[in-house]
């Protein structure tokens, strides 16, 4: 599948900020925050800015970015809809919970309770998204197990560098967050490893034969195309970049999302500089996770690209 | 809605039956499709660079050549390729706004284009590439089953038929409800044995493709023409073989 590269800052960025939603509003259901007037006011518009930037660039990518609205109509049978509904239904519950932190006070019971029910919103958002992928059966490497928990994964991972990084910045230390930070990264990474062992072993979905009806007649192979330039179904899922860089870009992609800011994050554990050590491995998180998020659909095969052979 | 509609019993399902064992591959069906879809209903089909180097454009039949090979025996089977009108089709039920539908009455799978915002979704989800994206607008497009031709009552009652099976010269196109079973077109699947395609997936296509006969002579690979005996002939091998 071609990457569009809204589609890749919208599943990244919206991961960063319903991720940074989710810590806030767990942490401060539990009463684990510090309580600081405008601490979670700030995270709050922090979590927002990232998740509205990813949902706007996702509508760069439509043929009819003023008919937007309309995908909030079928949530009863389309992903893509419930996305766009969760996304917005997340956002009154986090203002209402930053505006009650800031006027009712970080122990209010009400506080604590839209506190977990944003939270909770945006990690259904995080889902719808992953849902979007996983429930499209021609696309073996998103059509799997693996897909709703890796991106949940994603976002509580990145949302743990992210509340790392502003707690640090506020603080001047962050070791809990850093931590936790650091332990997402890990088993974020062994997610990927499992995922890439599995699509490396997946079977075709189909063959040639059955995809033309002609398995009584034994093995069969392209002979002729129907055109001999590009159409819109070979360039929009007939990509091939990734494959022949598939080794590199996996390297690239795992150390830039996990190693490198679980590093960062160990470094702003032990406090060292951990206003810096937890910013940069936010940052360096967000351009694995982008390089990430390429190979998730440079490297995703489209079935119908069998009728070209490809 | 994009929830598929209940299935009524008794209700059409139009389709299509391609005979691939008389396609003769001349794209006939594709161009003629493209010619009365670009005035049709979803007017005008695009084309990218038409006289240039890279040509593209929507077309809604791709006609593809592939080859068979079981054992010795090999044979070409030319193979057109277009929305099969699903029964599960997931193009619709991805589709966040409703753009995308089928119809109750006949089954056939459609696209409002004057609400389709043009997010590509449902050409993900269509695991037989028929969805074609028309870059000029923005919209999707797809087949219609050339829903302005067969209940059209401008037109002679004859050429109520998509284009594609109007202008076959090959009599390799039937159009008929595939939802019952004594219509001419389920005769025909029955009797020559018509598979859907990519079964395992799940999608129930309605189109049937009836696959090639059998060969009835049995062709022998040729023998070595003897060389033994005539002494210029065996000279004449010797030089040609050179």
């Amino acid at each position: 599948m071609t990457p569009a590269s809204s589609v890749l800052l919208l599943t990244t960025l919206t991961g960063f900020g319903y991720g940074l939603l989710a810590w806030a509003g767990l942490l401060a259901a539990f009463g684990l925050l510090p309580p600081a007037p405008l601490f979670v006011p700030v995270t709050v518009v922090v979590a927002l800015a990232f998740a509205s930037g990813g949902l706007m660039a996702s509508t760069l990518h439509l043929g009819h970015p003023e008919r937007a609205w309309r995908a909030f109509t079928q949530w009863r049978s389309s992903w893509l809809s419930r996305e766009g509904v969760a996304s917005l239904t997340t956002f009154p519950p986090a203002l209402v919970f930053a505006a009650l932190w800031w006027a009712a006070g970080p122990h209010a019971i009400a506080t604590r309770a839209f506190g977990l029910l944003a939270a909770c919103l945006g990690l259904v958002t995080v889902g719808c998204t992953a849902m979007i992928y996983a429930s499209l059966k021609p696309i073996r490497q998103w059509h799997n197990p693996h897909t709703l928990p890796d991106y949940l994964l994603y976002a509580v991972f990145s949302g743990a560098t992210l509340l790392a990084a502003v707690w640090a910045l506020w603080f001047g230390a962050a070791e809990m967050l850093a931590a936790a930070a650091l332990i997402t990264a890990l088993i974020a990474a062994g997610a990927k490893f499992a995922y890439w062992r599995f699509i490396d072993t997946q079977k075709p979905l189909v063959t040639l034969a059955s995809a033309t009806g002609l398995t009584a007649f034994g093995t069969a192979r392209p002979l002729d195309r129907p055109h001999f330039t590009e159409n819109y179904i070979l360039r929009e899922m007939g990509y091939q970049v990734a494959r022949k860089h598939a080794a590199k870009l996996r390297r690239i992609a795992i150390g830039l999302a996990f190693f490198v800011p679980a590093l960062l994050a160990l470094l702003a554990a032990f406090g060292m500089a951990p206003a810096v050590t937890a910013t940069a491995a936010s940052l360096i998180a967000l351009a694995g996770l982008l390089v990430e998020r390429w190979l998730f659909f440079a490297e995703a095969t489209h079935v119908a690209t069998i009728y070209y052979g490809r | 809605m994009t929830s598929l509609p209940q299935p009524m019993p008794g209700a059409k399902k139009l389709g299509l039956v391609i005979d691939l064992d008389t396609c003769v591959g001349c794209h006939a069906c594709a161009v003629n499709c493209k010619e009365w879809n670009t005035g049709g209903h979803y007017a005008p089909l695009p084309d990218y660079d038409p006289y240039g180097k890279k040509p593209d454009g929507v077309w809604f039949n791709r006609i593809h050549s592939y080859e068979t090979q079981c054992g010795s025996s090999s044979r070409t089977v030319n193979f057109p390729r277009s929305c099969l009108h699903c029964e599960q089709p997931q193009c619709v039920t991805v589709c966040p706004t409703g753009a995308s539908y089928k119809r109750a009455e006949d089954g056939i799978v459609l696209v409002n284009t004057d609400i389709c915002i043009g997010c590509k979704l449902c050409s993900w989800a269509c695991p037989y590439g028929a969805r074609e994206f028309d870059e000029d607008q923005g919209v999707m497009k797809k087949c219609t089953l050339c829903i302005d031709r067969i209940y059209n009552e401008a037109l002679p009652e004859a050429e109520r038929e998509p284009a594609c099976v109007a202008t076959c010269p090959a009599r390799a196109r039937h159009f008929g409800d595939l939802g019952d079973p004594n219509s001419h077109v389920s005769q025909l699947v029955a009797e020559r044995g018509g598979v859907g395609l990519m079964p395992e997936l799940g999608y129930a296509p309605v189109n049937r493709y009836l696959p090639p006969r059998k060969a009835t002579i049995s062709a022998k690979p040729l023998d070595r023409p003897a060389t033994g005996g005539n002494a210029l002939l065996r000279l004449l091998d010797k030089v040609l073989s050179r």
